[in-house]
């Protein structure tokens, strides 16, 4: 370690560099450099996301005015409190329902777009990304209007094939309805891009080897292109599931809980009971109920990009 | 059409090809027919509260006609959002915000994916999985603790809690897609770089930055959109409307308990929408190679 400066280690950016002090080696060597780098990331990931999440994890054992240890207590009460359980139910129902239906729309776009040539193709991408692209909390009040319970637009327009008006927001089997509907609307688009970004990168060749072998449309979409795109698939699922069961916006916008706190999910009621009530033991308590299924999602998650990253190399 | 010119000498053959290009004219009529009733739909709501922006608010609350139809179009509410200065406050602190964040973002970020794509060092390849799984990680598991702490740090109703507390949101991704494109630089670029004696500073701007400029837009980009949508952050930690950023400005100060003037909502809400929807417009490739980039890269 003397300053001799003959063996600098791992020092590709050391080399041909006379005489140089331990302190200005150190700073040259290739491992701190890439450290330094890293700092304000690890910062980040650390002091924003870790440190947070461990520190939920200490407020929900807390007592409501968070003076003392509470144990599980807050566990406990939102066991036993009804609410709670309808929260889970709906936060479950929305997150399996508007994946469902954003995954099937998504994909049966992304091939109506395959099909139709390729110069009309980035015309249609472009109009049906809109709904993507503008803030979901925004587009959300434009739907509350569009649901609101004397001028609602789409009561309209069901009246004009003389459907009985819907009370949209009012019931909360509508509300629930309404509320994944505009979830499909917004999340829909990006399936349809990650699929037709897949169905791209199917090679052309298996699908004229399967003609050849007389297969249908029908067995040329499960016997190539599902198994193609079967990772893919799985990472949009899986990734829609943790954003969609986490989604705050547009229940917080669109019905804000209600009617009788029945649309509440995990995220809109955290936020009533930690923030809007100052119970944060409790809404931390919440909160966390979501982590174990993110946690899964997660999981499968990182196990297929790393199994695609494989293929890919 | 050629089955039936072809006669009826040699059928076989010659029908099922006419039968297969049928069969393709009915795919492509279903193609076209699923994608027209899409955009409709897709098209709608957007296309609905421009109409009520556009709107009188006599006439938005007479209930005779179509709702779909504006009778005297007027830019009463564009004119009098735009001069609203409290929405003027909130147009400054979005824009605000997300140039901060997105500078913050950019630079944090290429920093990490260079030092992550090219250099092994202890505990390099943990922190590549790290940056995926926080990007997974959704705002709203955190805004609990983040409430507390940004209180602690004394930044609650301050835009400065925001910009402390977005990059969370912006800088996983991010960092996962440059470490995506800063990988798929072939190693003998550096090489030749080294050679003639580039220090890692010189290779990063001179060669890193411009070779994976693409991907450096299309993750300015996301940074720029999803600190321009954030929600549930500037919600939780903003009550006071001279700190609001646009989406929940618009959303909690400009719909008033009693009044609803919906023709001024949707104004305010378009023009909060805009910024990105021209950056979509005119990026339209680089958004959507940001998009699908998560999924297909690093």
């Amino acid at each position: 370690m003397v300053a001799d400066g003959s063996h600098a280690p791992g020092g590709m950016a050391s080399r041909s560099r006379g005489r140089a002090n331990a302190m200005q080696r150190f700073a040259r060597r290739r491992s701190t450099v890439a450290f330094l780098m890293t700092v304000p990331l690890l910062a980040i990931i650390i002091g924003l996301v870790a440190y947070p999440a461990a520190y939920a994890i200490y407020l929900s054992t807390l007592n409501r005015r968070m003076t003392a240890f509470a144990g599980t207590l807050n566990f406990e009460l939102l066991f036993e409190s009804d609410t709670f359980w309808m929260v889970a139910f709906q936060s479950c129902f929305f997150a399996i329902t508007a994946v469902v239906l954003k995954a099937s729309i998504g994909f049966w776009l992304a091939h109506m777009l395959h099909h139709i040539p390729d110069k009309g193709q980035r015309k249609w991408r472009g109009m049906l990304l809109v709904p993507w692209v503008i803030p979901p909390a925004l587009s959300t009040l434009g739907w509350w209007w569009m649901f609101d319970p004397s001028y609602s637009s789409i009561n309209w327009l069901l009246a004009v094939i003389s459907v009985p008006e819907v009370p949209w927001l009012g019931h909360h089997w509508w509300a629930r309805i309404a509320i994944i509907m505009v979830n499909v609307w917004i999340g829909a688009p990006f399936f349809m891009i990650m699929y037709l970004a897949a169905l791209k990168s199917v090679p052309e060749q298996l699908y004229e080897a399967a003609m050849i072998d007389g297969a249908s449309s029908f067995q040329r979409l499960r016997y190539v292109t599902l198994p193609m795109m079967a990772n893919i698939i799985s990472i949009t699922v899986l990734f829609s599931l943790i954003v969609t069961f986490a989604n705050y916006d547009i229940v917080r916008v669109l019905t804000n809980g209600g009617p009788r706190d029945l649309t509440h999910v995990f995220a809109s009621y955290a936020f009533q009971v930690g923030i809007l009530s100052g119970n944060i033991p409790r809404g931390a308590a919440v909160s966390l109920f979501m982590f174990p299924i993110l946690a899964l999602c997660a999981f499968f998650v990182l196990r297929s990009v790393t199994r695609r990253n494989k293929e890919q190399m | 059409m050629s089955a039936s010119t072809a006669g009826a000498a040699p059928k076989g053959i010659y029908h099922l090809a006419g039968s297969l290009r049928k069969e393709r004219r009915w795919a492509l009529w279903v193609a076209y027919i699923s994608l027209v009733f899409a955009a409709i739909i897709f098209m709608a709501p957007p296309f609905y509260m421009f109409i009520t922006s556009l709107k009188g608010s006599g006439e938005i609350a007479s209930q005779i006609g179509s709702p779909w139809l504006v009778r005297d179009p007027t830019l009463d509410n564009y004119s009098a959002i735009i001069f609203n200065p409290l929405f003027q406050r909130f147009m400054f602190n979005s824009i605000v915000i997300t140039l901060f964040v997105v500078a913050l973002t950019m630079v944090i970020s290429i920093l990490a994916a260079f030092a992550l794509a090219r250099m092994r060092f202890f505990g390099s390849q943990a922190l590549a999985t790290g940056v995926f799984l926080t990007y997974l990680v959704p705002d709203t598991l955190l805004f609990i603790p983040l409430y507390q702490i940004v209180g602690g740090l004394g930044l609650l109703n301050s835009i400065w809690g925001l910009i402390l507390v977005y990059p969370t949101l912006t800088v996983p991704f991010c960092t996962w897609i440059m470490i995506g494109y800063f990988t798929s630089i072939p190693k003998e670029l550096d090489e030749a770089a080294l050679i003639d004696g580039a220090s890692w500073s010189q290779m990063l701007l001179r060669i890193f930055i411009p070779v994976a400029l693409p991907g450096i837009i299309a993750a300015t980009i996301f940074a720029f959109t999803v600190s321009w949508a954030a929600f549930v952050y500037p919600t939780a930690f903003v009550t006071t409307p001279d700190q609001m950023p646009l989406t929940i400005g618009v959303v909690s100060q400009l719909v008033r308990a009693d009044t609803f003037a919906w023709g001024q909502i949707m104004a305010g809400a378009l023009v909060a929408a805009l910024p990105p929807v021209v950056i979509y417009a005119f990026l339209m490739d680089y958004y959507i190679a940001g998009l699908t980039a998560g999924a297909t890269k690093g």
